[in-house]
């Protein structure tokens, strides 16, 4: 049931109780206690909405860096990623392999707010070694979801 | 001038669906519950063969049956899915889609003024095909009752010397019904003991619900008497590749394939590419689509009954046939003030034989969203017209 609702909701969370029952072929009870579950043990962590913000007309800048730290004893990375991603201006950060230790997503209002956030902020922390900043030209898919119009339904209106 | 027209084609009835199309599209801005295609774009690994066969200039004829590789492929396909063997050589030809095989199997078996049996409701082709092949088709009238399967005893009454085909579709367009191994067994002792052919148009056997589609070919003794249907329009989204094929006994393949060297050449090369990608690499498309036709189908089902109106549990396809005869109104009544009123299509059940009077084809191939509107348009509707019971 936990994996139906998930993939149920994975790219539309404004399903309603009911009609995920419906659909899944449960109960309301049942759906409702199985989200709340979910939620509690944090399988379910948030219901954001996918914005297209560039067809509204606010300013935003986003930056993908990439982060070389130096691990801290007896905690790894984990201590120093939580530095990082308390701070507002970090929409997401990830460990990664390969030839840097850290993905850091920033969106900010100009560029210069991140470049700010990069060189004040970032760079100076005791842990960080070195970062490399790459501002996001055009965003054409999140989240599995192309930010476009919907394609018109091109097939005829009746057919056999 | 003389009449440049056959008496044969002049007697086929356009069909209702036709019609039906013609008053829709008039109709601006309607929404529409009516297509028989699914809505997902075919998967983009499958698109991308096919473009990657065409930038490698692979644009010739292939051989007539097909590629020997996508041969292959089906034979393998069949077996991993329904259980069924097949000499990718001998007993399997690529056609221009489920309809062409439907077309060529019925040419290729009947003799002027054999009895070909066509249970309806069911897809608008069968009829036509039958007749234009020199047969007689002989109607079975599927009941409600019977959620629109065969039964024996209807079989058996259908029956004649002249009977030499049986056209069985399942999962089933209209209805969205299918046969269990139950309702099978059943027909099937009656298939050979009056030694009749089978012409099994499973095009719809991946999109079954909860229960696993079966091949009336995979009984001990249909193998030699069934044409088994199949094609990539429903199971992969393929419908404009025009990709199908059939599969049966050497005897009749060879023949199959005579007609279709002549008529058709080979079915479309690029098509033919996508496909061996679609069968190699496709399963997990075909259960992501499943997955979402089966939500939407439990959707629709209980809003048609939430309004009143009875419904049978369809497993297959993606139809719903929900009755309207508590609404005193034809199909073709409802249809038609369906779409004035409300501007929602949907297809009346007489478009797929004269026993689909009293009910209305529902495709849910459409988004949530989409089936959403429709549905509250359409219970509007049903509350407005319902008899008020005294």
């Amino acid at each position: 049931m936990r994996e139906a609702i998930l993939t149920a909701i994975d790219k539309n969370s404004k399903l309603s109780v009911s009609d995920l029952a419906i659909m899944l072929g449960s109960t309301e009870e049942e759906v409702a206690t199985v989200i709340k579950q979910m939620e509690d043990e944090t399988v379910i962590c948030g219901y954001p909405t996918l914005i297209n913000w560039d067809k509204v007309h606010c300013e935003r800048v986003t930056a993908l860096i990439e982060v070389k730290v130096t691990p801290q004893r007896g905690l790894g990375f984990d201590k120093i990623a939580e530095r990082i991603y308390q701070f507002n201006e970090v929409q997401s950060v990830y460990l990664m392999s390969g030839g840097f230790d850290l993905t850091v997503i920033i969106e900010g209002k100009t560029m210069r707010e991140v470049a700010n956030f990069v060189s004040e902020k970032l760079a100076p922390m005791d842990a960080v070694l070195s970062t490399a900043t790459h501002f996001v030209l055009k965003k054409y898919k999140e989240h599995g979801l192309p930010l476009v119009q919907p394609k018109q339904d091109e097939r005829m209106l009746i057919t056999p | 001038m003389r009449n440049p027209l056959s008496k044969t084609v002049m007697g086929i009835q356009p069909s209702g669906i036709r019609k039906f199309f013609d008053i829709v599209s008039e109709m601006k801005d309607a929404i529409s519950l009516g297509v028989g295609e699914p809505d997902f774009d075919t998967p983009w690994h499958i698109r991308e063969e096919g473009i990657y066969s065409l930038e490698k200039g692979r644009t010739f004829y292939t051989s007539n049956a097909g590629l020997v590789e996508l041969k292959k492929e089906i034979c393998k396909y069949l077996k991993r899915r329904c259980q069924l063997e097949y000499n990718y050589d001998k007993e399997t030809i690529v056609t221009v889609g489920g309809s062409e095989a439907i077309d060529i199997a019925l040419r290729a078996m009947l003799e002027p003024g054999d009895e070909v049996l066509i249970p309806q409701p069911c897809y608008v082709s069968y009829h036509p095909c039958a007749v234009l092949a020199g047969g007689v088709p002989v109607i079975i009238e599927l009941k409600g009752e019977n959620e629109f399967k065969l039964t024996k005893e209807q079989l058996l009454s259908a029956i004649t010397d002249k009977t030499k085909a049986l056209i069985l579709a399942y999962p089933n367009n209209p209805t969205g019904a299918i046969m269990d191994y139950e309702d099978l067994k059943d027909v099937v002792d009656v298939i050979i003991e009056k030694d009749i052919i089978v012409i099994s148009d499973e095009i719809y056997s991946e999109l079954t619900y909860g229960r696993k589609h079966i091949s009336i070919a995979s009984f001990p003794g249909m193998r030699e008497r069934t044409i088994v249907i199949n094609g990539f329009s429903k199971s992969y989204a393929m419908t404009g590749w025009r990709l199908g094929y059939a599969v049966g006994p050497a005897l009749i393949i060879e023949q199959m394939i005579k007609i279709h060297q002549f008529a058709i050449m080979c079915a479309p090369t690029t098509s033919q590419y996508a496909g061996i990608e679609a069968l190699k690499n496709g399963d997990a498309d075909v259960e992501m689509m499943r997955d979402a036709y089966d939500k939407r189908r439990r959707l629709v089902v209980h809003a048609f009954r939430s309004m009143g109106l009875e419904c049978f549990e369809p497993y297959g396809a993606f139809y719903v046939f929900p009755c309207i005869k508590s609404l005193g109104m034809t199909s073709e009544e409802f249809a038609t003030k369906l779409l004035s009123e409300e501007k929602v299509a949907v297809v009346p059940g007489t478009a797929f034989g004269d026993c689909g009077e009293g009910y209305l084809r529902i495709s849910y191939a459409y988004s949530i969203d989409n089936l959403k509107v429709a549905l509250e348009r359409i219970e509007k509707f049903v509350a407005r017209h319902a008899k008020i019971e005294l």
